[in-house]
């Protein structure tokens, strides 16, 4: 059975109900994700947040950064937020006030952002306007980024950057208190064996 | 709607102020680190925005917001080792009674 073109009693696009769809929830999930009490609820709902916006992605016809929207941000870094927060509560964590006491000059400064940045949104005139939808393609972006030279040294500062925070990220969270497993073992072994003759009565 | 360029940029301004206001209003740390990731989203939403609605920049818009991508996940790999090493220390991860490591 084939779809109308248009949404029979509404008349709009498909892609539109799509879109506001998409942005109705994602804007719902970041909020919850701000103002929820319960800090796990407020991770799991940022991960329908990430959800909601790779579909956007799709909608702008941006494919590879959906389907890495999907790998990274609910694999991985919504994963290891998750991990954090249960390794960081408190039993009277839910109990605790949520916000600042200054919380609503924070309000204000968030509104007067979302406020100057819809005006001047509005009232710029963008020359960019397309009708048909572009899909981006996988092949072009990988010759874009293995062709030029800009993007293969921005590559190799990335993968620099990375393995730099994932050892920093080690080095910090490591227990101090806690010799290595080298000097435990060492440790282990000077026990198991007999001492020294020198030392023996 | 979903073939106009403002419609995007606002979503993008809206999550953008959202994600403000969390990291400026939220006493726990790792939910600071949590908007910090939506004010990421809003910029990479807009730079998709703006390479689908410009043709020759299709590809560039990709590639920045997946650099972004990374770039971020360095972030909160490192952010989120902080607070787990404050924690050990501290027992708490808010971070208005963060304030004693002053002294």
């Amino acid at each position: 059975m084939a779809l109308p073109q248009t949404i029979p009693l509404l008349g709009w696009a498909w892609d539109d109900l799509l879109f506001l769809l998409l942005a109705g929830i994602m804007l719902g999930s970041a909020i919850f994700v701000v103002i929820g009490r319960d800090i796990v609820r407020s991770g799991l709902s940022m991960i329908l947040a990430f959800a909601a916006l790779a579909g956007i992605y799709v909608l702008a016809g941006a494919v590879i950064v959906a389907a890495a929207q999907v790998l990274i941000y609910i694999g991985a870094i919504s994963v290891l937020i998750l991990f954090a927060i249960m390794l960081t509560q408190t039993k009277a964590g839910p109990a605790e006030l949520v916000f600042h006491r200054q919380a609503w000059a924070g309000a204000l400064a968030a509104f007067g952002v979302a406020i100057l940045l819809i005006i001047s949104i509005i009232n710029t005139d963008w020359p960019l306007r397309v009708a048909e939808r572009l899909w981006s393609s996988t092949t072009d972006i990988a010759l874009l980024l293995f062709g030029d030279a800009l993007y293969v040294l921005a590559l190799q500062v990335i993968a620099v950057l990375l393995t730099a925070a994932v050892v920093g990220g080690v080095f910090l969270a490591k227990r101090e208190d806690e010799p290595d497993p080298g000097e435990r073992q060492r440790a282990n072994l000077d026990r198991l064996l007999p001492p020294p003759e020198a030392e023996r009565p | 709607m979903s073939h106009s360029l403002e419609a995007y940029l606002i979503l993008s301004a809206l999550l953008f102020s959202i994600g403000t206001f969390g990291f400026l209003a939220r006493r726990n740390a790792i939910a600071m680190l949590m908007s910090i990731e939506l004010m990421l989203n809003a910029v990479n939403l807009a730079v998709i925005a703006f390479g689908a609605f410009t043709p020759q920049l299709q590809g560039h818009a990709a590639l920045i917001a997946l650099l972004v991508m990374a770039v971020a996940a360095a972030e909160a790999t490192v952010g989120l080792a902080i607070v787990i090493a404050i924690y050990r220390n501290r027992r708490t991860a808010l971070v208005d009674e963060f304030s004693s490591m002053r002294e």
